[in-house]
């Protein structure tokens, strides 16, 4: 593909700049370029030689809800849009775009794997079972976190870029010693000594941004070493903020796996069938002890990066317009009519339960409560710290001060700042 | 008791963790069969193979980082950074991750990590291989620092470090990795709480806080006073953060001068530090202000100079000197 033409050893900046609108071309469609599609966007289903197997698995029934998991992220995402913009959250991370590729994924992790989001997974989120209004909570500023990890398997939302792909593979390390552990019966708590457990992998979420980061590379590298089983899956949603991904990259990012010995494939991230097959089969890969593997769903963000980001600045409204025409939910509702496996009560039923959650998650943000100070005292170690106690106490003491105190300018300055009108 | 060296301490300790719980494990470049730079793992890949002793890719964020997701797991992971000034690569990792992850898991979430960093110069080396990098760490909330000075402590810290739910990080000092010393490996001892100061050496006059590798060179200067007919207590401070500020609030107060003394450079470090909490502490009991005795405010010089920059005995007398003159 084009994207793949070395650079001119002197700088020519037109000719680079050709490069990278030809890069970017490419990326937008070569139909060279291999990539995993089961369900087209005119919503007729073709054939896979490894992943149809995985497709047919895929009855009515889950089809459907995967339409309806989509429909729903989406319907959330609107609500949490419209919260931000009425001052209700202070920032908003939309996912739409790529609901195919964050369901399909999602649904084919088991409740043993463990989830390693970046920070636009609400898809994901929604298949983990996190409950939506709890994801609402960083965003509303009353936690960096809203939900316990040990609850879904589902972990905390990372926003220093690739930061988690590390904590991925070791949690996958740690997978592989538990096997080996239980496999020896050398248990000193309770949990090793339990019967076998369902073999478990990690799943990790990135995007083509976050690939240029070192993390992501050292993660391959351990990841490869020690044959992790662990997924990373990299979203290329092809805008990091204002920044295309030929610039992360001059290949397809699916094709880095082969410097680290794994597989690569990159599946049309909008195509949930497809998504969901290459994950199952990735995941199964992992699990049975044969390493890792890199997914690159291709699809795209077509909101803006944040609520605070203006996309008309930095790109054409023709592109947004050709990936609108990629839809992942036109084309799942297409292949669902067609095939008679849907009706106008169930989208009208979808359409209703979109609005019942987005109510639900509106008043649950409205209800959510300011957290105390001293819960971040609390939390910042685990065992007791000499400092922590000292300024807690300080805090203690000034605050009462107020407390008691009828004016803040009290006219002894004593006053406040001892406590003494207690 | 037996008499070993501080690294064979910390290989004993690691030994003892290792035997202990069989989710603890060792993680860093060439800690297997070299047994590490500084062979402070000599021999443990060979007992406890390479689950458990894992040589590592040369990547340290993927070391920090890796060792965080096995935590989550409910693993004991140990990390051991080769050289002070390659920390640096894994900072990210341990500032936003490591040292946050049980607060912004609303306390859910620990991560017990133990990163285990050779510091300190005094070797001779090349560049990056003689840093004392400990206040960027110290000013993290969420870390717990402590730094042994002597075998006994080396072997207990190691074993408290893995034993405490929070992140450790344990600066070892490299240019004491051979000083022999007493171990039991019975018991700790006095020291039972490795965030405690201890006080090595009681005194009238004036008190010299020291940690790490300084510590014996502030006794050293404490007997060199003695011969000047001056009492000088001296103070382990052991814990770098927390920081024990009541025994050294206490020493202070005692002695009415207060020298703190550190490889590290004095700006914007630990003493700095001591230095404000005891003025706030001890105000009216101090006689003399508090005086840091640091390196300069440069990049590690060059090994051929670096006994100008090192703190020694006549640089911790002449800042006694100082305080005694008030």
């Amino acid at each position: 593909m084009g994207a793949t033409h070395l650079p001119s050893t002197e700088f020519d900046e037109t000719a680079a700049d050709d490069q990278l609108e030809a890069a970017a071309e490419a990326q937008l469609g070569n139909p060279a370029e291999p990539m995993v599609q089961l369900l087209a966007p005119d919503g007729t289903l073709g054939t896979d030689p490894v992943f149809s197997a995985y497709a047919e698995r895929l009855d009515g029934e889950k089809l459907c809800g995967f339409y309806a998991d989509m429909a729903k992220i989406r319907r959330f995402d609107v609500e949490a849009t419209a919260l931000q913009r009425q001052g209700q959250l202070a920032l908003w991370v939309p996912l739409t775009g790529q609901e195919a590729a964050q369901i399909g994924s999602g649904r084919a992790s088991q409740p043993q794997d463990y989830i390693f989001p970046t920070y636009r997974e609400h898809g994901v989120a929604l298949t983990r079972n996190v409950d939506l209004a709890e994801l609402l909570r960083q965003f509303r500023g009353v936690s960096n976190g809203g939900w316990n990890p040990k609850d879904t398997n589902f972990h905390l939302y990372t926003l220093v870029l690739a930061a988690q792909t590390p904590h991925a593979v070791g949690y996958a390390m740690g997978i592989q010693r538990d096997q080996k552990l239980a496999a020896a019966a050398v248990g000193v708590d309770g949990a090793l000594d339990r019967p076998a457990e369902p073999k478990a992998a990690v799943v990790v979420y990135f995007g083509d941004g976050a690939s240029s980061e070192g993390d992501v590379h050292e993660s391959m590298v351990f990841a490869s070493s020690y044959n992790a089983p662990v997924v990373f899956f990299c979203q290329n949603n092809h805008w990091a903020i204002s920044v295309p991904s030929s610039v992360q990259t001059r290949i397809p990012l699916s094709n880095r796996a082969k410097g680290y010995g794994f597989p690569g494939v990159r599946v049309d991230g909008n195509d949930v069938i497809a998504v969901h097959a290459v994950t199952e089969w990735a995941l199964e890969h992992a699990r049975e002890g044969k390493g890792p593997v890199l997914i690159e769903a291709f699809t795209y963000r077509v909101g803006a990066h944040t609520t605070a980001d203006d996309p008309t600045k930095y790109r054409e409204s023709a592109e947004e317009t050709l990936w609108r025409a990629k839809d992942p939910l036109d084309r799942l509702e297409k292949y669902l009519r067609a095939e008679g496996l849907a009706d106008d009560a169930f989208f009208e039923q979808v359409k209703a339960d979109g609005d019942e959650l987005a109510a639900y998650v509106r008043k649950t943000t409205y209800d959510l409560e300011t957290p105390d100070i001293r819960t971040a005292f609390a939390n910042t170690y685990v065992e007791a710290h000499p400092l922590v106690a000292e300024e807690l106490a300080w805090f203690e003491e000034y605050s009462a001060g107020f407390a008691e105190t009828p004016e803040r300018d009290s006219a002894d300055p004593d006053e406040a700042s001892t406590g003494v009108a207690r | 008791m037996t008499t070993m060296t501080i690294a064979k301490a910390i290989n004993e300790g690691l030994r003892a963790t290792l035997d202990n719980n069989p989710r603890t494990l060792l993680m860093g470049e060439d800690i297997g069969a070299l047994g590490g730079v500084y062979r402070v793992t000599d021999g443990l890949l060979a007992e406890f193979g390479a689950d458990r002793v894992v040589d590592t890719p040369l990547a340290e964020s993927g070391i920090i980082g890796t060792a965080i997701g096995l935590a989550l797991r409910g693993y004991l992971p140990v990390c051991e950074i080769q050289f002070d000034g390659f920390v640096f690569p894994g900072f990210n990792q341990i500032t936003t991750q490591l040292a946050k992850m049980h607060a912004r898991s609303n306390g859910n979430l620990t991560v017990p990590v133990v990163v285990r960093i050779p510091y300190g110069g005094g070797i001779g080396s090349i560049e990056h291989h003689s840093e004392s990098p400990e206040a960027l760490f110290a000013h993290t909330a969420g870390l717990r620092i402590i730094t042994p000075s002597n075998a006994h402590d080396a072997y207990w810290m190691i074993r408290q470090a893995v034993e405490c739910q929070d992140p450790v990080i344990v600066f070892e000092p490299k240019r004491r990795y051979w000083l022999k010393g007493e171990v039991d490996t019975d018991s700790p001892g006095a020291s039972a709480d490795p965030f405690k100061a201890h006080v090595l050496r009681e005194g009238t006059d004036a008190t010299v806080v020291a940690y790490g590798p300084l510590v014996p060179v502030a006794l050293a200067a404490a007997d060199a006073a003695a011969e000047d007919g001056h009492s000088i207590e001296v103070i382990d401070l052991r814990s770098i953060s927390p920081i024990d500020f009541d025994t050294v609030t206490a020493s202070a107060k005692k002695t009415g001068r207060l020298v703190v003394a550190h490889e590290a450079p004095t700006f914007g470090g630990i003493g700095g530090e001591i230095a404000a909490r005891v003025s706030e502490r001890a105000f009216l009991a101090l006689e003399a202000p508090v005086i840091r005795v640091g390196g300069f405010h440069m990049p590690y010089p060059v090994a051929k100079v670096e006994e100008d920059y090192l703190p020694d005995i006549d640089r911790i007398l002449e800042a006694l000197d100082r305080a005694l003159a008030y």
